[in-house]
């Protein structure tokens, strides 16, 4: 299996704190991979590095075989890498079908064009349906309960079929029901074959979600392998547990 | 070369006064992010109280501060109560523009009532006196001015640093929440901020009447460069704030003197849109993730 | 057409055709507050753009109302004669479409900023025209201001071309509204107002929205500008490019409704003969600035979103409470607050 997304020696450091400090790992394409460590761990800081949300001062950024100069955003959901949020960004006064027809990359031209075209109509009340948010295709998002946002945040990142996704805590905040069914969405898009990395606390569920798991502690990669190994791995039990 | 160095000092000791206007300004942002509008118009009133105590009773403008600024201290409270508490929390900056912007009307309105529109001056008799240092004029006044701005800064940021009060000031400032959560009174917090940034405008006012004539709508000629002072020093920021008046105003008087007095008051702006284009938080300000 | 827009578009005609007819029904001297009138709920739709839309709060639209106005009357004391006397309604769109473009690269700089900052660089870009217009001397001639010659329009008819050239103006300005509304443009306007950061993340064109709607509204208020510039007769920097009118402008979109396609029209038209029946009673203007001011604060304190926003919304609720079952009918305006 190739590697869809590499990290190479990312450094970053605010002030006089080094957050990120020569981290490597690399995501396979079409798995599930997770992504760990304690509170402080960069685990935060390595995914604003990698989604261009945060300027890297050292290292680089492979995906899908291209090296990427100089992460955005923007530039990476046209080349088919999206994340979402740990606190679930939505727009709230626009409806669910707005919602996600945001989430597909426009041409510049595009703006004189009807705000929801048929299509893309379509294509969103499918993935509602998916999600089972299909009833509540024109409420305005911020009606939502949270759970549903998350959700909703999830159907979103789908729009522009992307490659590979990156989910940020999903299961943060949620009750049980919603993070079964966020965690069912998962396996189920990733035998269609899409790619995951996502950074969890919950430990349940990166145990059954999650294969390969990537640990981090102190802004460096420090054990990577199949969740069971890396459960009994000495370095990851004392970064845990030790100090 | 003698002439750009008087209008440095010129320029500076103007500053101080600026400073002493925007500092006002910068408090009540930090403490309630709230911009007032009206700070302008609060201070046109200081002037007016001033020149009234002056004319009508013969006290001196630097002693009727005194008077003047604990009875704007009041008024700022009962202005916040009334009209700044309601506001809630999300929409707050965006509204209190609009909110201060009519309290500024309603100042203007009242003083022209009183007052008509005709200019006035605080004329004391020491008005146009300097002192001469190695051939360089010093007004007077315009150093008291500066004195008395730079005195009361100080205070400020003494009462910030050191009292109670001020501790609940700079905790609120930082983190609205985890302050109120510390168990800081946020609307006392708020009132008494905001009571104060009347004072310093009762001050400043004072001082700002000795040195230039004004009348009720000179509030818009002032307000649109202490907001412009404060956005070049970075919202929120005390010390940017003093810097970047201190800064405009040397800028503004070396631009009247070497270039074009006509044209100087488009300094303040030209140079607030050169700093914008290139740090667009200002110089001490923090680089806004999403608005508000 | 969905039987929803034709409802839309039935009350739109229905407005607009009163607005026609209003000229024929009274005297001239209502037709003079309507010319106004009309100017105020044109410059509002235009501010609306920017301000309901986007949710970027202009302080200094009216300097571009100013622009227009200086545009108007130079061309046409410098270069051109007013022929019959609708010349300067001909060259409307030009002195618009002119405007606009100067207006990218100041909306490119002032863009940079958010809220309370670009509300505040707004402002001092009102204050930068007026400087200028007080300054350019060989172009404005500065405080003393400039001549408008008068067309030969009949007395008893003279305020008709000025109402229908602003009716006309409102009209293409609320066309633009809904156009932007419905269209992407729009919706990537709605999604900044709600999360600029998110929408620029997610790949949306977002200075570019931000400055065509920019263009958009300021290209309006310098048309509306120059027909008030030749409406008036005269014009001097600190009535061209005044704070009050901006004031004006901002507060009707608010009472009305900011983000709603007719709100600031509704605004206007409570605001506007109100405003002229304060100056009336009132007269000397000291007491007209406190009755205004009161105005202004009663606004933003009991409703600052606006009666069309309430009124939806209690109209919603009520329909919801009535129809359990179903989300309610995706209304004619999306996403409007």
């Amino acid at each position: 299996m190739s590697a869809l997304l590499e990290a190479s020696a990312l450094r970053k450091r605010f002030g006089g704190v080094v957050a990120v400090d020569d981290c490597t790992f690399s995501v396979a394409s079409g798995t599930v991979t997770g992504l760990i460590g304690p509170n402080g761990s960069g685990k935060t800081t390595v995914f604003n590095l990698v989604t261009g949300y945060v300027g890297a001062d050292g290292g680089a950024v492979t995906f899908d075989g291209v090296h990427i100069r100089r992460p955005s955003p923007a530039l990476l959901a046209r080349r088919g890498l999206i994340r979402t949020f740990q606190q679930a960004r939505i727009f709230p006064q626009l409806t669910l079908v707005e919602n996600l027809v945001l989430a597909l990359p426009q041409p510049w031209w595009g703006f004189g064009r009807a705000s929801v075209g048929r299509e893309e109509r379509l294509r969103a009340e499918h993935l509602l349906d998916e999600f089972g948010l299909l009833a509540h295709a024109d409420v305005a998002a911020g009606e939502l309960s949270y759970g549903q946002q998350k959700l909703l945040e999830f159907a979103a990142t789908l729009m522009s079929r992307p490659k590979l996704v990156l989910l940020d805590e999903p299961t943060a905040g949620v009750n049980p029901v919603v993070v079964e069914r966020i965690t069912s969405h998962v396996r189920r898009l990733n035998e269609q074959g899409l790619t995951f990395l996502v950074v969890e606390h919950d430990m349940n569920v990166v145990m059954s979600l999650c294969d390969p798991v990537i640990v981090l502690d102190g802004g460096a990669t420090i054990a990577e392998g199949k969740p069971h190994e890396v459960q009994r791995d000495p370095a990851v039990l004392d970064a845990y547990l030790g100090e | 070369m003698h002439l750009f160095v008087q209008a440095c000092i010129l320029g500076l000791l103007t500053g101080g006064v600026y400073a002493l206007m925007a500092s006002g300004l910068t408090l009540a942002f930090g403490i309630m992010r709230v911009i007032n509008v009206a700070q302008g118009a609060l201070i046109v009133l200081g002037a007016f109280l001033s020149y009234t105590l002056f004319t009508r009773f013969q006290i001196d403008p630097f002693v009727g501060v005194f008077v003047i600024a604990p009875a704007m201290f009041v008024l700022g409270v009962c202005l916040q109560l009334a009209f700044l508490r309601v506001l809630r929390e999300g929409e707050r900056e965006e509204l209190s523009l609009l909110v201060t912007w009519a309290i500024a009307l309603g100042i203007e309105g009242v003083l022209s009532y009183v007052y008509d529109t005709t200019y006035r001056s605080t004329n004391t008799g020491y008005a146009n006196r300097s002192w001469d240092v190695g051939g360089f004029l010093f007004p007077e006044v315009r150093v008291f001015a500066f004195a008395l701005s730079i005195g009361i800064i100080a205070l400020l940021y003494v009462v910030l640093a050191r009292t109670r009060f001020g501790r609940s000031v700079r905790a609120t400032v930082q983190n609205p929440v985890s302050a109120r959560l510390l168990g800081v009174d946020a609307a006392r917090v708020s009132a008494i901020g905001f009571g104060l940034s009347a004072a310093t405008a009762a001050a400043a006012g004072a001082v700002f009447g000795i040195v230039f004539s004004f009348n009720p709508g000179s509030h818009y000629d002032l307000i649109s460069r202490l907001l412009t002072i404060i956005v070049l020093g970075g919202l929120g920021s005390l010390g940017g704030a003093v810097l970047a008046a201190l800064f405009m105003g040397t800028a503004e008087a070396v631009f009247q003197v070497e270039i074009s007095p006509t044209w100087s008051p488009l300094t303040f702006f030209v140079l607030l849109i050169a700093i914008l284009l290139v740090r667009p938080q200002g110089l001490f300000g923090v680089a806004a993730r999403g608005s508000a | 057409m969905s039987r929803i827009r034709l409802a839309g578009a039935t009350r739109a005609a229905i407005v607009i055709g009163a607005l026609a007819l209003f000229p024929f029904l009274v005297g001239q001297q209502w037709v003079q507050i309507g010319v106004l009138t009309l100017m105020y709920a044109g410059l509002a739709t235009a501010w609306n753009l920017v301000g309901g839309y986007a949710g970027y709060v202009s302080l200094g639209h009216v300097a571009f109302f100013g622009v227009g106005a200086y545009a108007v009357a130079v061309a046409f004391t410098r270069w051109f004669s007013i022929g019959g006397g609708y010349r300067p309604f001909y060259v409307l769109p030009l002195i618009g479409i002119g405007v606009a473009l100067v207006s990218v690269p100041i909306g490119w700089i002032a863009f940079r900023t958010r809220a309370a900052t670009f509300a505040i660089v707004t402002l001092t870009l009102l204050f930068v025209v007026q400087q200028l217009a007080f300054n350019l001397h060989s172009l404005t001639q500065g405080s003393l201001g400039i001549l408008l010659p008068q067309p030969s329009f009949p007395n008893s008819e003279y305020e008709q071309p000025f109402y229908y050239a602003m009716l006309g103006l409102l009209v293409l300005g609320l066309l633009v509204s809904r156009w932007v509304a419905t269209s992407k443009l729009g919706l990537t306007l709605f999604a900044i107002r709600d999360d600029e950061d998110r929408a620029r993340g997610l790949g949306e064109r977002v200075t570019l929205a931000k400055l065509m709607a920019f263009a958009l509204s300021t290209g309006l208020a310098g048309m509306i500008g120059a027909v008030w510039a030749y409406h008036l007769g005269q014009i001097y920097p600190q009535f061209a490019v005044d704070p009050l009118i901006t004031i004006g402008m901002v507060l009707m979109v608010y009472l009305g409704g900011k983000g709603s396609l007719w709100g600031p029209v509704l605004g206007a038209l409570i605001l506007v003969p109100a405003q002229q029946e304060l100056a009336y009673d009132y007269g000397s203007s000291e007491l007209y600035l406190i009755a205004y001011a009161g105005v202004f604060l009663a606004v933003m304190l009991v409703m600052p979103r606006g009666i069309l926003p309430s009124l939806t919304e209690q109209w919603r609720r009520r329909s919801a409470r009535s129809r359990p079952t179903r989300p309610s009918q995706r209304a004619e305006e999306p996403a409007t607050s």
